[in-house]
């Protein structure tokens, strides 16, 4: 192990001077007489320098008494918002990936309104040291009570007393953090005597050596006087330290993993941008479908509505329409019913197509309308456009369309998926069916585009058969 | 053919990553998620980081650490999860670091559902968190505009160095339309404020505490003469039939989808009505739409809201002309045929 009883002077991680600091003196902390913080300091600026991390460093700083850590330290530096130091903190190892992260937190900022962030980030296992400063009161804000007040303890807002029953009883950090899979190296010390002292040290230095061999999250809590907050002078403050705190918040190591757990892995290096780009399958890509201006220019703006029941991939086929427009160079849009809608058990969608812009994507009114179900039917009839065409899935709708100025069109969609092998294509039928009635676009490049997106022979094949099946059907029954 | 048939929601995250973006942070909601759940599947296969935080608090202060070491990061929520990122973005703004938060609005307040409203725009474009900070907003109506922006609102940040906001809802996010994607990868340059950990940057500093009233007033003096830089130099719009429009309609986001479809209809019916589209709502296209105040003689907002936007229509306007106001709210997303019925009589009332 390092030498640490070079405690004599100014670390070399502290600034020479603290120029940050407002004020004339420069020279030293702003903590009051007989505050913990300024020993702790000290000791992580020891460690900082005995195990040459400083560089890599850095520090958060939380809110709270030590809001101004960063006048100290000769690190990077960040100050994060009340209790969010180790998501802060995280996101700095995240960036930062070769880089080391201290968490410097109070217990109102770590043990209150941080709770989540430090269990959380604990329990992800962090790259990070986390020093816990445990004095059981909020000193910055003016001696309120913390979630560490021990029982009984009064300050402005326990004036009475800490009532266990009506405030819940001193909540003890290091026990929690250890119960957790993830915290290599959980240690309670204090700052109360030499001997003690000397343990906080050690503790420091092995928490951040750990995350210096990227062992992962580790915490260091100590017990430490607020003779400000406590009301009683530093000695007295000392001697509660002794005898109250250390008795209620035993010292010791809660938990110590560093002999057997991993080294974390190293990070990747960034792929290459055309790797990157091969990934998000972004580029130029060969047309699959040949379309002439003409075509474009004589398309008649298609608004389709498609519905059925939730698994009969109603919305698919929506998708499925919309990109084969795309691939013929008009302007479409796909919007989904989602949400509720679609956990009632029906799915519907809305296509719209034509050749130069799509303003609304709302299909309210429809010149076409595909009924996978009854149900479909009957809530979209009556919405469908004056000369408009209704396909209706004749297997599982019994009822016929009953205005007589829109054109209907049934096609037995599930029984031709079943008999042409795949039970589920019906919805493969259904766009095949409107493609071959309406002509709105080449049928063939339907099967262009399928061989191009399904990966499988076997399912391109399938669907092939289901795409003729259906031509077959409409053009022998429904033209 | 270099189109892609997408959704919204996903050519966000692909225009992301190829703006230069590696670090995504965010917790799941409604209807935003597709944006996580793209991230997700894209980071391993694009060296990307991506975390899902115990909070949409967490998430946000996880990406406050990561824009102050220079990486180009962002998260992606919806309305009541961007409630509780507001603390963060003040942080953010006020350290003046980069980063971009999509918002795919939904109906409110409380849980309200996850149908489309317009409803954030107050907490979105007016600041939101404590403090006097804006934030610039990308409003994009197309899956297209929805990669675009994001890249664009990636440069902005590193631009101004301040948070950018996709602002979007439920719709534009669920959309699927054709998408071109830019052929490269962008390249973020190294930041001299930034903490990289290393010898050469660890004496910056990410902070937002100032002491003395005087330096954080000189804080806030800084930060509104960004904003009128920004002002000056970020307007953005699209118009459609404005030059010779009676009647200007404004709308962004997916009502200005609808109600381009309805001014085109009347257009053909004979009015003069145009529709004026601001791209960015901070800020607010105000120059523009000042100008067309000097042949437009009636201005309507349409907006999927109370009655958010229409104010800085009516500022922007200064009582020169009338603004009338029409919106639904909850989800409900009026019909073609109910936009036509209010644009006309509208038009009929001020023009007839």
């Amino acid at each position: 192990m390092e030498n640490l009883d070079n405690t004599i002077g100014k670390p070399q991680s502290f600034y020479d001077t603290f120029e940050r600091k407002p004020g004339k003196d420069k020279q030293i902390v702003h903590y009051c007489p007989g505050c913990g913080h300024g020993r702790i300091h000290k000791l992580i600026a020891e460690a900082l320098d005995s195990l040459e991390m400083a560089d890599e460093t850095v520090f958060v700083s939380p809110v709270g008494c030590s809001v101004f850590g960063y006048y100290y330290f000769d690190t990077g530096n960040i100050q994060a918002a009340h209790g969010r130091a180790p998501a802060v903190g995280t996101g700095v190892a995240r960036a930062n990936k070769k880089g080391y992260v201290i968490s410097y937190q109070g217990d109102g900022d770590l043990a209150a309104i941080g709770t989540a962030e430090i269990i959380h980030a604990a329990n992800r296992g962090e790259n990070m040291t986390v020093i816990f400063v445990n004095n059981g009161i909020y000193g910055m804000t003016g001696g309120q009570m913390a979630p560490t007040s021990l029982e009984g303890q009064k300050t402005a807002t326990s004036p009475y007393g800490r009532d266990i029953a009506d405030m819940g009883a001193p909540i003890r950090m290091s026990e929690i953090i250890a119960k957790l899979d993830a915290p290599v190296y959980v240690e309670r010390v204090s700052v109360s005597d030499f001997k003690n002292i000397n343990k906080a040290k050690k503790a420091i230095h092995t928490a951040l050596k750990a995350q210096k061999d990227r062992k992962g999250f580790t915490f260091v809590e100590v017990l430490s006087a607020c003779p400000e907050g406590w009301k009683l002078s530093p000695v007295d403050a000392i001697k509660r330290l002794q005898d109250v705190m250390e008795t209620y918040y035993p010292l010791g190591q809660y938990k110590n993993e560093l002999e057997t757990r991993p080294t974390k892995a190293e990070p990747l290096p960034r792929p290459s941008d055309k790797d990157i780009m091969t990934a998000l399958g972004v580029g130029d890509k060969a047309a699959i479908i040949n379309v002439t201006d003409t075509f474009v220019k004589n398309f008649k703006e298609q608004r389709v509505r498609i519905s059925g029941f939730g698994g009969q991939g109603v919305l698919l086929a929506g998708t499925t329409l919309g990109n084969l427009a795309m691939h013929h160079e008009l302007a479409v849009t796909w919007l989904p019913s989602y949400g509720p809608e679609m956990r009632g058990g029906t799915a519907n969608c809305h296509v719209m197509i034509n050749n130069s812009v799509v303003g609304t994507p709302v299909v309210d009114k429809p010149n076409v309308l595909i009924a996978m179900n009854g149900p479909s039917l009957d809530e979209f009839e009556n919405t469908v456009e004056a000369g408009g065409t209704i396909f209706v899935n004749s297997s599982i709708v019994d009822k016929k369309v009953k205005r007589t100025d829109v054109k209907a069109v049934y096609v037995p969609m599930t029984n031709i998926a079943e008999d042409a092998g795949i039970k589920k294509a019906a919805n493969m039928v259904a766009v095949a069916a409107y493609l071959s009635y309406s002509k709105a676009m080449d049928l063939n490049s339907l099967i262009d585009l399928l061989k191009v997106n399904f990966k499988k022979k076997e399912l391109v094949d399938a669907n092939i058969k289901v795409i003729h099946a259906a031509k077959e059907y409409v053009e022998k029954n429904c033209m | 053919m270099n189109k892609e048939f997408i959704k919204g929601n996903e050519a966000i995250v692909k225009g992301a990553i190829l703006a230069g973006c590696t670090h995504y942070f965010g917790y799941p909601i409604t209807p935003s998620s597709e944006v996580v759940h793209a991230f997700a599947q894209l980071a391993p296969k694009t060296g990307c980081t991506f975390l899902q935080a115990e909070s949409e608090v967490a998430a946000i202060n996880m990406v406050y650490g990561a824009a102050g070491c220079g990486v180009r990061v962002m998260t992606a929520s919806s309305s009541p999860g961007i409630s509780l990122k507001q603390e963060g973005i003040s942080y953010i703004a006020a350290a003046e670091l980069p980063c971009v938060i999509v918002d795919v609005v939904r109906s409110g307040p409380g849980l309200g559902n996850i149908f489309p409203e317009q409803s954030d725009y107050n907490q979105i474009v007016k600041g939101g968190g404590h403090g006097n900070y804006k934030c610039i907003v990308l409003a994009p109506n197309s899956a297209q505009e929805m990669c675009d922006m994001t890249i664009k609102a990636f440069d902005l940040a590193d631009k101004y160095l301040t948070p950018v906001y996709v602002l979007t809802d439920g719709y534009v996010g669920q959309m699927m339309e054709p998408v071109t994607f830019p052929s490269e990868v962008k390249k973020v340059e190294r930041k001299d404020w930034a903490l990289y950990s290393d010898k050469a940057s660890k004496h910056n500093l990410v902070c937002t505490i100032r002491m003395s009233a005087e330096e954080m007033e000189e804080l806030n003096i800084k930060l509104q003469k960004k904003y009128a830089e920004i002002e000056k130099n970020e307007q953005q719009y699209e118009e459609v039939n404005c030059k010779d429009a009676e009647m200007v309609v404004v709308a962004y986001g997916i009502t200005s989808r609808l109600a381009r479809t309805a001014v085109e209809e009347l257009r053909e019916k004979g009015m003069k009505i145009g529709l004026f589209r601001p791209q960015a709502v901070y800020p607010f296209p105000k120059d523009r739409l000042a100008e067309l105040a000097n042949t437009a003689k009636v201005f309507t907002a349409l907006e999927l809201s109370n009655g958010q936007m229409v104010d800085d229509v009516r500022l922007t306007l200064n009582g020169k002309r009338p603004v009338e106001f029409y919106g639904r709210m909850g989800g409900v997303v009026p019909t073609h045929k109910e936009i036509v019925e209010v644009l006309s009589s509208l038009y009929k009332k001020h023009l007839a």
